[in-house]
């Protein structure tokens, strides 16, 4: 039983990491039409930026600063958040699809450095002993799990409330705005380059912030959790939820990292142990399958996009707008 | 820096080149940059691999070599049956997938993200069947000759630099002389108009899906000669491919494979002066460098 409440705890806990994530890809794709196709790398930033800051000073790598965990999530957002306005301000003018072509490449680079700066990052041995919150509650594993998963629901929670907020403000509203019709919103004086550029660094820096809360909760990190599978997940999470939709984020990246788990033990247990790296990848064309069908017929997700406008506006509903247009088709 | 970095660079760039006027050719008659191409070419050279030793049981045993070079009669006609199973590969996926997104008039940006799932499903697939260890053509050993000027090629090497040529030449002619060249610029310049003035445009786009997996089949197949075939091999030439279209100019073939030389080239260059390990940072590098100076490519029209 009381191996069941832990195991849940643990699970609960990767899945609400990854949920931070997802409605960091919310506020770029769901709100603002932007596609990022890095997010693994930018995840790993806000990683090895946190693990830097808070690790105890060691020999084989720079750094170390032994700082609180607090300032690490602080300085992986803050640090994630500025790297993503680089790369989002190097293609934000340019077609939709050079940014995700820009963020794909961003993310090879910086897989690459930290795999490759070893006086820094580690290199492909990563970085471990990485605090973990809550340490003082170690021998009990039990209450170590619990309180580890009530500070990553607050997180959560914190950020829903915070998004959901922003989602409502003007700021929002001229996110939407710009999304659906750019003309329309420049016309009205907006500086779309501006407001997109923002919302970029913001889902970066809340995609560091997950980086970091994953590398203090799991306690290691090294060059391989960062593959572009990892960005694939999290796009079926968002896909899956329902993209525009904070509340389809975080549902999606619990019913995906539950269908992802389920299907990892399926193979465990289905498959003889030589064959299990090659049964794994079996999971992977599931999702892919999943993501391409789930685009074809269910576009919305399950959740499909929140109605946050005014109340006073009625929004026009079209049966063809599943998903955010962007205008750069002509 | 020895002179055999040239020819390192140019036979790693044909490759590149051949691989990036698919996504050029994608990219500017069906308007998306399609994540799933590098995929074109792993599955290009598993399914040649697949062919040719499915000849090589029939004749009962391997092929001798041919002439001076590395394989036997099996590998051209495997290419060759491999060129149409790829265009066919792309084709369904086309029909089933870009096919009906392209119908109900999604952004452009649904068609990225459905290339994406295509590449990881492609990919995955290919790990599952033929597990994740690299596999070779041949076993044979090719010893490099001199060539003058300090250098030294392998046949190999050479002809897949005189085919990449000959092919770029043939693409080009095609597009510039041709009907359905013609047809091919007209759509994308502007797909309704094209259509209005009775030019098929679904034969358009099977046409550059044919192409464009055809040269994929052709450039995995020549890097799987030349290095090995993995099924990673197709992510990890995305990024030059991309890097090389950019560079040349979308829409422009002999752009993409002068692009193509020129990132394989850098790339050589990199691990001779920098070390291997960042081999791979060298197309962003390029990327980021165009996309600041002048994003429209080398040999690019202004959008």
């Amino acid at each position: 039983m009381i191996d069941l409440l832990s195991y849940g705890a643990f699970f609960l806990s990767v899945a609400l990491t990854y949920a931070v994530i997802s409605l960091g890809l919310n506020v770029q794709w769901g709100q603002t039409g932007l596609f990022n196709v890095g997010i693994a790398g930018f995840v790993a930033v806000g990683a090895y930026v946190s693990a830097l800051l808070t690790t105890p000073e060691a020999a084989d790598h720079l750094g170390g600063f032994g700082l609180p965990i607090a300032a690490g999530w602080l300085g992986a957002a803050l640090a994630t958040g500025f790297v993503t306005l680089l790369v989002g301000a190097l293609t934000i003018r340019l077609r939709s699809d050079y940014l995700a072509i820009a963020t794909f490449g961003a993310a090879v680079a910086i897989h690459l450095c930290i795999l490759n700066l070893q006086s820094v990052t580690g290199g492909p041995f990563g970085i471990g002993f990485i605090p973990r919150a809550f340490a003082g509650l170690a021998d009990r594993p039990l209450a170590f799990s619990l309180a580890n998963l009530a500070l990553l629901a607050a997180v959560v929670l914190a950020l829903y409330l915070a998004l959901e907020h922003l989602a409502r403000s003007p700021w929002g509203r001229v996110l939407r705005a710009i999304r659906e019709d750019e003309p329309a919103a420049l016309a009205l004086g907006k500086s779309a380059v501006r407001f997109r550029l923002q919302a970029f660094a913001l889902g970066g820096a809340i995609m560091g912030l997950a980086g970091a809360a994953q590398a203090h909760f799991i306690g290691y990190i090294a060059p391989d959790n960062y593959q572009p599978i990892l960005t694939f997940q999290v796009w079926a999470m968002l896909i899956v939820g329902g993209s525009g939709n904070n509340r389809g984020a975080i549902l999606g990246a619990l019913v995906v990292w539950g269908i992802w788990a389920l299907s990892a033990s399926a193979v465990a247990s289905l498959f003889p142990p030589e064959q299990q790296a090659r049964a794994a990848s079996l999971q992977i064309v599931m999702i892919g399958l999943a993501l391409c069908a789930i685009l074809l017929w269910r576009p919305r997700g399950i959740l499909g996009e929140a109605r946050i406008l005014s109340r006073h506006v009625l929004r026009p509903t079209s049966p063809v707008a599943p998903s955010p247009s962007t205008t750069s088709e002509t | 820096m020895t002179p055999q970095v040239l020819m390192d660079g140019l036979v790693a760039g044909a490759m590149i080149g051949l691989g990036a006027i698919g996504i050029t050719l994608t990219y500017s008659i069906l308007r998306f940059s399609n994540f799933s191409h590098g995929e074109f070419l792993s599955w290009g050279a598993y399914l040649v691999l697949a062919v040719a030793s499915g000849l090589g049981y029939l004749a009962g045993g391997p092929a001798g070599p041919i002439g001076p070079f590395s394989f036997g009669w099996t590998l051209p006609v495997a290419l060759v049956a491999g060129i149409a199973l790829t265009a066919g590969l792309a084709l369904v996926v086309d029909a089933l997938l870009f096919g009906p997104l392209r119908h109900r008039g999604s952004a452009v940006i649904i068609l990225v993200m459905a290339s994406f799932g295509v590449a990881l499903t492609l990919r995955s697939l290919l790990e599952f069947v033929f597990t994740s260890k690299p596999v070779y053509f041949t076993d044979a050993l090719q010893i490099a000759r001199p060539l003058g000027f300090g250098l030294r090629a392998t046949p190999d090497q050479l002809l897949a630099l005189g085919l990449a040529a000959v092919l770029v030449v043939a693409i080009h002619l095609l597009m510039t002389r041709t009907a359905i060249g013609r047809s091919m610029r007209a759509v994308s310049e502007n797909r309704q108009l094209a259509g209005i003035a009775g030019i098929d445009v679904r034969m358009v786009i099977r046409t550059v899906w044919i192409f464009g997996a055809g040269l994929a089949c052709v450039a995995g197949v020549m890097s799987g000669l030349l290095v090995q075939i993995r099924p990673q091999m197709g992510l990890d030439l995305l990024l030059p491919l991309f890097a090389a279209a950019i560079l040349g100019g979308i829409g422009s073939v002999p752009g993409a494979m002068i692009a193509g030389l020129i990132v394989g080239l850098a790339e050589a260059m990199t691990v001779q002066l920098v070390g291997a390990e960042w081999r791979a940072a060298v197309a962003f590098v390029i990327l980021v460098a165009i996309l600041l100076l002048r994003p429209r490519g080398l040999f690019g029209r202004p959008e």
